[in-house]
């Protein structure tokens, strides 16, 4: 493996900001300095990445990517999946436990391990709460922590029956993972296609009332109190969910949560062209949600960002809003519509991104640390002023549903480097 | 104008225009031989993804007026019943050569997304809860036609606002026109939200039926009673049906209108269709005319109106 010279940037992680070049050998960072570059050239035994006018950040970690592999391999494999994380600078992604069948047993974790392996970026495996995520009988958690998952949901639905949340918190609690929950009250959300809401009114579609979240997100909040468990909150939508996840935070319960990218910056107003391309769970909510979600995230209420990329195939993104499945891509626009979107330093913005959610994905020591020698060299090279304009034809997705077609964008990955070895060089993916 | 899919793609001016052209075909109508040849060569197609009777034959008996082919797509005996997708049918219909497709379906906006997939002329004919501009533009035109114009009137439309395209079409079409419109339903009933709605809402019938100028009732369905809406069909017809006794209320000449089909007994007394100021029969005989008329608009030249 030849060495690797990262030439240029500023380096930015949790400790702050400063110029420095990085040296990378056998996948671990050998030097990080400020002219350690200088006068280097490449050679067989040395690749020289460009930095210039670049940050150098500890790679980028997604609590929340739907690589629909196994059972969905037409909209997305972990493959073509992991290609487009490499490319928004993802070293590390969550993998959602809602495939076919279900991750919620040792030998489909080791299956979806097996398929990892290799791929452009590291692999975490989420596995469900309950068998088949049915919500009735709880998974072999503990089988499953002693294979390393830290992070259970049923994602896709919540865990509806509180009697056995609080029994999976309890249970848990004993096995340092941490229970992810999807806040949505199947009754009170039932038939629903959007939010409800001015928009739905108007447009003729059942909606979705944000109390459907907010009753779960309150509901897990007293379990959590309940039991000591601790829970995180998969992309919360509404002004109210991050409210209360603000109160329990100050209250010192054990609660982290996410938001995804099209939940602060898409309103259910898109919804009025009725293309499914729209169609998401939670859905879209008003600007005012919008608003506090973005708020929730300036102020630390809201931990990390997570894609909840969620590929289609194109074919049933073209059925009848009401019958199309609800999902959007989002490994690749995630950062740079945080950089565009929100008006936060890019040190915040990389926190949300990099170093907060490995923290909850219980990947920190890999992923997300700080720029220092003898680290693993897990980072990314941001273009922090490189406009783009989002194609869905151009993106390694193996789907099309982004939601941000034609969107001019600020910011964007130049390189991104897994295990020491580029998996994105110049913008290009290398395999 | 390219396609028919909201009230909001005609405004006062569209209707207005619309309108009169319907004048002529309602003449047309009244001849021994009721058709023109202003489409002659052209063909309409109906795509009814949802069981319709009226809206359907109406629209094909106003294409055959007007001399246009008409081709009939059911779900019930097509290529949809082996899996075939909304796209893959509207675009092997749209490949045999036609001009228009007047679309019906149970889901809220089909209609738009046919219209990115075809050239030809897309007629919203009911979208889910939608919209149902045909029926909006046919409402239009019977009040107009029995009380002169809709400015300054003031319409009630009672019942199921929620889910009703009826309703959602008829409050643009009336309130574009300068009408004042009253939602008369229990909130279970209405929308979640009427921001940026010009109406005013009522939940007492009988205060609201002396004021207007027509009561418009809408179709109950008896499947909102799984749907924890409404206590009881008899609840709803004691508290918003129009009885015969209801009807005293309103004011001399004011007209009661309904889409069809109705459940007498429920949202109307079964008497009170035979009231000199029922004007439902009249509804369905100005669909034809206001269906020529916006076929003549979409596809017609604009010569040999009425020839």
């Amino acid at each position: 493996m030849p060495e690797l010279l990262i030439v240029g940037g500023d380096l930015v992680d949790e400790s702050g900001r400063r110029r420095g070049d990085v040296l990378v050998r056998d996948g671990a960072i050998a030097a990080v300095g400020e002219g350690i570059g200088d006068g280097a050239a490449a050679g067989p035994n040395v690749t020289v990445l460009d930095a210039g006018g670049c940050i150098v950040a500890p790679g980028l970690v997604d609590l929340h990517a739907h690589l629909r592999q196994p059972g969905r391999e037409e909209a997305e494999t972990i493959e073509t999946g992991a290609r487009a994380a490499a490319l928004g600078g993802y070293t590390a992604i969550v993998a959602m436990p809602n495939t076919e069948p279900a991750i919620d047993s040792p030998g489909i974790v080791r299956e979806v391990r097996d398929l990892a392996a290799g791929v452009a970026c590291e692999v975490l495996v989420a596995a469900a709460i309950t068998v088949g995520r049915r919500g009735e009988q709880l998974s072999p958690m503990a089988e499953l922590a002693a294979l390393g998952v830290r992070l259970f949901t049923d994602d896709g639905n919540g865990v509806q029956d509180a009697r056995l949340m609080r029994r999976a918190l309890e249970y848990a609690s004993g096995l340092d993972i941490t229970l992810a929950q999807h806040c949505e009250d199947e009754i009170l959300a039932a038939g629903g296609h959007m939010h409800e809401g001015e928009w739905s009114s108007r447009l003729g579609i059942p909606g979705i009332p944000s109390e459907a979240e907010e009753v779960m997100v309150m509901r897990d909040i007293a379990l959590s109190r309940l039991t000591g468990g601790r829970v995180h909150f998969l992309h919360l939508s509404t002004a109210r969910s991050v409210a209360l996840v603000a109160a329990a935070k100050a209250e010192g319960l054990r609660i982290t949560a996410e938001a995804a990218p099209h939940h602060f910056t898409l309103t259910d107003a898109e919804v009025a062209a009725f293309d499914p391309v729209f169609k998401v769970n939670p859905p879209l909510r008003s600007r005012a949600d919008v608003d506090a979600v973005r708020a929730g995230l300036a102020a630390g209420t809201i931990d990390a960002i997570a894609t909840d990329h969620a590929p289609h195939a194109p074919e049933v993104k073209e059925a009848p809003f009401d019958q199309a499945p609800p999902g959007m891509l989002g490994l690749e626009t995630a950062l740079a519509l945080a950089l565009t979107e929100l008006d936060l330093p890019i040190e915040q913005v990389l926190g949300l991104l990099s170093w907060r959610p490995a923290v909850i994905a219980g990947c920190r020591a890999d992923h997300g640390g700080p720029i220092l020698e003898g680290g693993p060299a897990n980072l990314c090279v941001i273009d922090p002023e490189a406009a783009w304009v989002v194609e869905p034809g151009q993106l390694a997705s193996r789907s099309r549903n982004t939601p941000y077609a034609g969107r001019k964008l600020k910011g964007r990955v130049r390189h991104t480097i897994l295990a020491g070895t580029p998996t994105v060089r110049d913008g290009e993916a290398q395999q | 104008m390219k396609h028919l899919l909201s009230i909001s793609d005609l405004g006062a001016d569209g209707i207005d225009e619309v309108m009169r052209i319907t004048d002529s075909f309602v003449e047309v109508s009244e001849r021994a031989i009721p058709k023109v040849p202003a489409l002659r060569g052209r063909t309409v197609v109906s795509l009814f993804y949802e069981d319709s009777t009226r809206t359907r034959l109406s629209f094909e008996t106003a294409a055959k007026r007007l001399s246009a082919d008409t081709m009939n797509f059911s779900v019930s005996t097509s290529s949809v019943k082996k899996g075939e997708s909304l796209r893959d049918t509207v675009e092997t219909i749209e490949a045999m050569g036609i001009d228009a497709v007047v679309v019906r379906h149970g889901s809220s906006g089909v209609p738009w997304q046919v219209a990115q997939w075809v050239d030809a002329s897309v007629i919203n004919g009911g979208d889910g809860w939608h919209e149902h501009p045909t029926q909006a533009l046919l409402d239009c035109y019977t009040i107009r036609q029995r009380l002169g114009s809709l400015e300054g009137r003031h319409v009630a439309i009672v019942g199921d606002i929620k889910h009703s395209r009826v309703a959602r079409s008829n409050v643009l079409a009336f309130t574009a026109l300068g009408a004042e419109v009253t939602l008369v339903a229990p909130p279970t009933l209405m929308p979640p939200s009427l921001a940026g709605w010009p109406v005013t809402v009522s939940h007492d019938l009988d205060q609201v039926l002396p004021k207007v100028d027509a009561v418009y009732l809408l179709r109950m369905q008896k499947e909102r009673m799984t749907e924890a809406l409404l206590p009881s069909l008899r609840e709803y017809t004691s508290g918003y049906g129009l009885t015969m006794a209801r009807s005293n209320l309103l004011p001399e000449g004011a007209l009661i209108m309904h889409p069809g089909p109705m459940n007498r007994g429920v949202e109307i007394g079964a008497d009170v269709t035979d009231l000199p100021n029922t004007v439902i029969t009249k509804q369905v005989a100005n669909g034809v005319a206001v269906r020529m008329a916006v076929l003549y608009l979409l596809l017609g030249s604009g010569a040999d109106l009425v020839a």
